[in-house]
């Protein structure tokens, strides 16, 4: 799809909207992290990835593995948006039944290219994907986003390892490195310790093509996943610096907002600042 | 009386190397995954004679099982191996998340289970692989008693599309086995008639249960052996005809008393059948290293344990 940098970002905006949303009425999910995640993913899916709602498993298409799968309601917003389910059964998000289950289930809907919520697990299995693609000699290409509390995870660095050993270039993992995790470790001034540090070098040293960009801008989102196209050999992390809980000043920054449901009063000002006119 | 148990030993590894390096050569789809125990769980065949189905994912369980998701997903038929207790212990919560709960067509094999793991101890044992693989849903749980078992299990997991589990064993065990045997999933095979007790068996334990059946017959007691390599879906129908037939039970398995074969045959008898029954196995307790023959008697999964246990069964009957 060729859209601008302005109706990604009316996207963008309406896939927050549906998140807080959702989460206000279903009582329950994760808000920070899809907020932080969500220019990634309405890039991933309106401009990047090749993939067709109408045929969610064909067989080359891209795949996509939320390795962070708590964020599953920024997912499911923004499939919603893409035309892989209506937007309408966001409703149904945790409910019984629901094809949106609290965590990715990828047997419920199709669209969903790995089952997550163990944290950890999912970049292997997009390691495991990409890997089957370059032995089967198919062009689709994988790609994952992890957290950066996820990668507390060991098992985070046993595919890091395993990848470059495999010279994974048509795997492309995405960092959301909004420095915050659920709980975490006191700092000073009220702050909070970011959960994983230096992950450049950590990346670096594992072999990796590492690009850092802001990763709430449509521009440098872009560049990155054409570079990464261009480098062979090796597979590319993209260290995407963002905001937790970014797009409502008061949920920003503020590692409560992890799992928190608004109240119908922040319900209010939240999609008051989140307003899609103009 | 000619025993069922054949001069001949093979031990299953081999014949799993094997036949998965034939398997490896037959079926595009067949690719072999290995986490740095190729020469002890013996697909280092496959390294060296069909490089390009051999994948090393290193001493790094759970990437290895979450791999095998990926790769399945491909359409790919991975087979992954290493020891027993890290498959069972290391790697399964990546199992039931990405393999076993979204069906995925991964085949896993236990090597080394149960006691007899080659001077290795506690933590290279798996005593509660059955116990685990069994409480996941859509799991298949095998335990072959010898090689040709071993052998007939790899086909049907061959052309079987989902998840399966098969515990193999480390050292040699007779052929019990001819190569026209037809393994039936989710079937019992009734190995020796017998009125007095049924001992139920699987595994490796199934060569035990059958020289102490054979020994006890000596003694003028009818002892039939029904073997079960399938522990998942369990032959339900089978255990009920042995105890309406005989009465009573003895369950023996080189793993865990506690959610193990025995546990399983238990589950049946009290809901269907209820007869007095008794389980062999390792018992709760912490394992060692030593040889075979001396782990066997001091965890009391020895012939001679079985039969002490049907003589004590058979007071209940």
């Amino acid at each position: 799809m060729t859209l601008s940098t302005e109706e990604l970002t009316k996207k963008a905006t309406q896939a927050r909207r549906q998140i807080i949303e959702t989460v206000h009425y279903a009582g329950a999910g994760h808000v920070g992290g899809p907020m932080s995640a969500i220019d990634l993913l309405i890039y991933l899916y309106f401009k990047e990835m090749n993939i067709d709602p109408s045929n969610p498993r064909g067989e080359d298409r891209d795949r996509f593995v939320l390795s962070k799968g708590h964020s599953a309601i920024g997912l499911y917003s923004v499939l919603a948006l893409r035309g892989f389910m209506p937007v309408e059964e966001l409703k149904t998000f945790d409910a019984l039944n629901s094809r949106l289950q609290a965590h990715p289930d990828m047997n419920t809907l199709p669209g969903l290219d790995m089952s997550t919520g163990s944290l950890g697990q999912g970049i292997s299995a997009a390691v495991g994907i990409a890997l089957g693609a370059k032995l089967q000699k198919k062009y689709f290409r994988t790609y994952c986003i992890i957290g950066d509390g996820e990668s507390q995870e060991g098992q985070v660095w046993e595919a890091a390892d395993i990848a470059p050993k495999y010279k994974l270039d048509n795997l492309v993992v995405i960092l959301d490195y909004n420095k915050l995790q659920q709980f975490g470790w006191n700092a000073e001034e009220g702050n909070r310790k970011i959960p994983v540090n230096e992950p450049q070098t950590r990346w670096e040293a594992f072999g990796w093509n590492v690009i850092t960009i802001d990763g709430h801008n449509f521009n440098e989102i872009e560049a990155a996943f054409k570079l990464a196209k261009e480098v062979k050999g090796k597979p590319t992390i993209i260290i995407a610096n963002t905001v937790k809980g970014k797009g409502v000043s008061f949920m920003e920054n503020e590692f409560l907002w992890h799992s928190r449901v608004p109240t119908d009063e922040e319900l209010h000002d939240a999609l008051t600042e989140l307003s899609v006119e103009g | 009386m000619v025993s069922l148990l054949s001069e001949k030993k093979e031990t299953m590894r081999d014949v799993f190397g094997e036949t998965l390096l034939e398997l490896s050569k037959e079926d595009e789809k067949v690719y072999v995954v290995d986490g740095d125990l190729a020469n002890s769980t013996k697909i280092d065949g496959v390294a060296l004679k069909n490089p390009d189905k051999f994948l090393q994912m290193g001493i790094a369980e759970q990437n290895m099982l979450s791999v095998c998701s990926g790769l399945a997903t491909t359409g790919l038929q991975p087979w992954t191996v290493t020891f027993a207790a890290f498959m069972s212990k290391r790697a399964i919560d990546q199992i039931q998340v990405q393999i076993a709960q979204p069906r995925l067509n991964v085949k896993m094999f236990g090597a080394y289970s149960g006691l007899l793991t080659g001077l290795t101890g506690k933590t290279h044992q798996a005593l509660e692989d059955i116990a685990i693989f069994r409480s996941l849903a859509n799991m298949t749980v095998l335990a072959p008693a010898d090689s040709v078992e071993v052998k007939k299990m790899m086909e049907f997991a061959h052309t079987y599309d989902g998840p399966v589990y098969v515990r193999l064993a480390r050292d040699p065990y007779p052929v019990i086995f001819d190569e026209d045997y037809d393994f039936k999933i989710g079937k019992a095979v009734s190995l020796k008639e017998g009125t007095d007790l049924t001992i139920i068996s699987t595994g490796t334990q199934t060569s035990r249960a059958i020289e102490a059946a054979e020994t006890l017959e000596k003694e003028g007691l009818s002892i039939a052996v029904l073997h079960m390599p399938t522990i998942k879906p369990l032959d339900n129908e089978a255990i009920v005809q042995a105890a309406e037939k005989t009465g009573v039970i003895v369950t023996t398995e080189e793993h865990s008393i506690y959610g193990g074969l025995g546990s399983a045959v238990a589950e049946v008898l009290v809901e269907e059948k209820p007869v007095p029954m008794l389980r062999v196995g390792v018992k709760d307790r912490n394992s060692e290293s030593a040889p075979n023959e001396e782990l066997l008697d001091k965890f009391e999964i020895a012939p001679k344990h079985i039969i002490t246990t049907v003589k004590e069964a058979l007071r209940k009957k």
